[in-house]
């Protein structure tokens, strides 16, 4: 029990001490320039948003948008593979300075990073199927077998909310085999994963027919208690918006445009 | 009832125990379903794993050269490859080549689901152990006694079923017991294949809650009292099969 109050003693002292050393330092923008290199945390494993090239150079609509961020500062761009469980970390920690990574801007997440506002991106849940079923509303799917990801949370809204029986596989490339084989109606996944699906010419019988729900936007951060850097990147992002930079980069990478970043383009414009 | 669920709500709220299996309505039916689904399964495959071993340790004794030869052949298939891959092998890649049936939906679905290909590469798979259990029962009955039986008249089917089947059984059953027990754990395999068994669906309850933990500790209570059942039941079986002086 002692060693247990010694523990939590010891967190809160540490705390205390992040918390102080995060108003130390708060121009980020002139530590960066003083380096001459911008560490951005970008996903290599999410195509077309970051992934990996043959050449083991990570590519893709976000490291894209790092790099008009790094063409800004003037400086040189260091891009840093990051996963779900660790990208809000790596900022935290400083190993990145900035973090465009397919974030869910959620309010829990706003205490941990600064999350810039307006939302550069936005994604929702949507359904990969065979064109000829012809579903155009949710409520179509009831009582048919749809295919999902084992452990994804829009399994449980599909079949509690519109009655699909959800058949899971380990991963996506089951997932697709048994949609081909028509062991399932559609697939339910990430309309901005579905989007690049469609255009495989392997799919090309396949549509993306429903409006997608659970829409949430996207959000790139900067560690918490960097005002000035937060403020550049939030006129970054109307700029990108305004100059239709977003929907460039989704018709350069295959995507039909969002639309999010059309709603978004017409705004700024 | 709903006092008894509730109560297990307030055992998350100030304990943090989350048990949403109990507790959330949806969760427990989908556990429930899984739970049976399991059952199912397990009863499903060892039924025909039996009648597999049993079937195929009489042909292995057939005089026909070829007849032999594709039961050998089938044990070695079965039993050098892993479970998991026979089920990915049919239910991708046997169950694509399948005719397609029109669904009530207008669509067109393989022939057989994901629990029939279940059912059926268990099913294949713990019979080809069967088949070796079965055997060693039969080489352990005598000669001298089905050259009696040839000598009443015996056809090889009739002395198979009525006198070394009987007798083989009573050597066969510890080695059956084990390999049935590995048959019912092996069942948590089908949920690579969708089948929504046990596993499958505590494998979403915990990836919605992230109570992986209660979960695990559940799951293995759970088989553990499922396995202790068949176990139980098998050594009852094994009790009022006893003859003296035979198979102990």
């Amino acid at each position: 029990m002692k060693s247990l109050i010694k523990v939590a003693l010891s967190g809160v002292a540490l705390m205390a001490l992040s918390v102080t050393g995060q108003t130390a330092s708060a121009d980020a923008i002139a530590d960066i320039k003083a380096a001459g290199v911008l560490k951005v945390g970008v996903k290599a494993d999410y195509k077309p948003y970051g992934f990996l090239d043959p050449s083991g150079k990570i590519i893709g609509i976000e490291p894209a948008l790092a790099q008009d961020v790094a063409d800004k500062l003037g400086v040189k761009l260091e891009l840093t593979p990051v996963v779900s469980s660790n990208r809000m970390q790596f900022l935290e920690q400083g190993k990145i300075d900035l973090m465009i990574a397919t974030m869910t801007d959620k309010p829990d997440r706003r205490k941990v990073v600064s999350i810039v506002d307006p939302n550069y991106y936005s994604s929702g849940t949507n359904i990969l199927t065979p064109k000829t079923f012809g579903f155009k509303t949710w409520e179509d799917l009831r009582g048919k077998p749809v295919c999902g990801i084992q452990g994804a949370f829009y399994n449980k809204a599909t079949s509690a909310n519109y009655g699909a029986k959800i058949v899971a596989f380990k991963g996506t490339s089951e997932a697709y085999a048994a949609l081909r084989q028509g062991s399932c109606v559609a697939f339910v996944y990430d309309d901005s994963a579905i989007v690049a699906k469609t255009n495989d010419p392997a799919f090309a019988d396949f549509e993306m027919p429903l409006p997608t729900i659970d829409d949430a936007p996207w959000g790139l951060a900067v560690k918490l208690g960097e005002d000035g850097f937060n403020k550049l990147m939030s006129e970054m992002i109307v700029g990108w918006h305004k100059s239709g930079r977003i929907l460039a980069l989704e018709t350069k990478w295959g995507v039909a445009n969002t639309p999010f970043a059309k709603a978004m383009h017409d705004k700024h414009k | 009832m709903d006092i008894f669920f509730e109560w297990f709500r307030h055992l998350y709220d100030t304990t943090g125990i989350n048990l949403p299996f109990i507790y959330d309505a949806y969760d427990r039916n989908r556990m429930i379903d899984g739970f049976w689904m399991t059952i199912k399964l397990s009863i499903t495959c060892l039924f025909f794993s039996t009648i597999i071993g049993m079937v195929g340790a009489w042909l292995q004794g057939s005089p026909l050269k070829w007849t032999r030869r594709i039961v050998n052949g089938y044990i070695q298939v079965f039993r050098n490859t892993p479970p998991l891959v026979q089920m990915y092998f049919f239910y991708f890649a046997i169950g694509s080549l399948l005719p397609k049936v029109a669904t009530d939906y207008g669509g067109e679905a393989p022939l057989l689901g994901s629990f029939a290909w279940a059912a059926i590469s268990l099913s294949f798979f713990a019979g080809a152990f069967n088949v070796e259990i079965f055997r060693s029962g039969v080489e352990a009955v005598p000669k001298s006694t089905i050259e009696a039986a040839e000598a009443l008249g015996f056809s090889r089917l009739q002395i198979y079923r009525d006198i070394t089947l009987p007798l083989a059984l009573r050597v066969s059953l510890p080695a059956l017991n084990n390999n049935l027990v590995n048959l019912v754990k092996t069942t948590t395999l089908a949920y690579a294949i969708a089948v929504p068994e046990m596993l499958y669906e505590a494998n979403q309850i915990w990836s919605d809650n992230v109570n992986v933990t209660e979960m695990m500790i559940f799951l293995l209570l759970a088989y553990f009292f499922l396995v202790g059942i068949l176990v139980w039941g098998m050594n009852r079986w094994e009790q009022s099969m006893k003859i003296p002086g035979y198979g102990e």
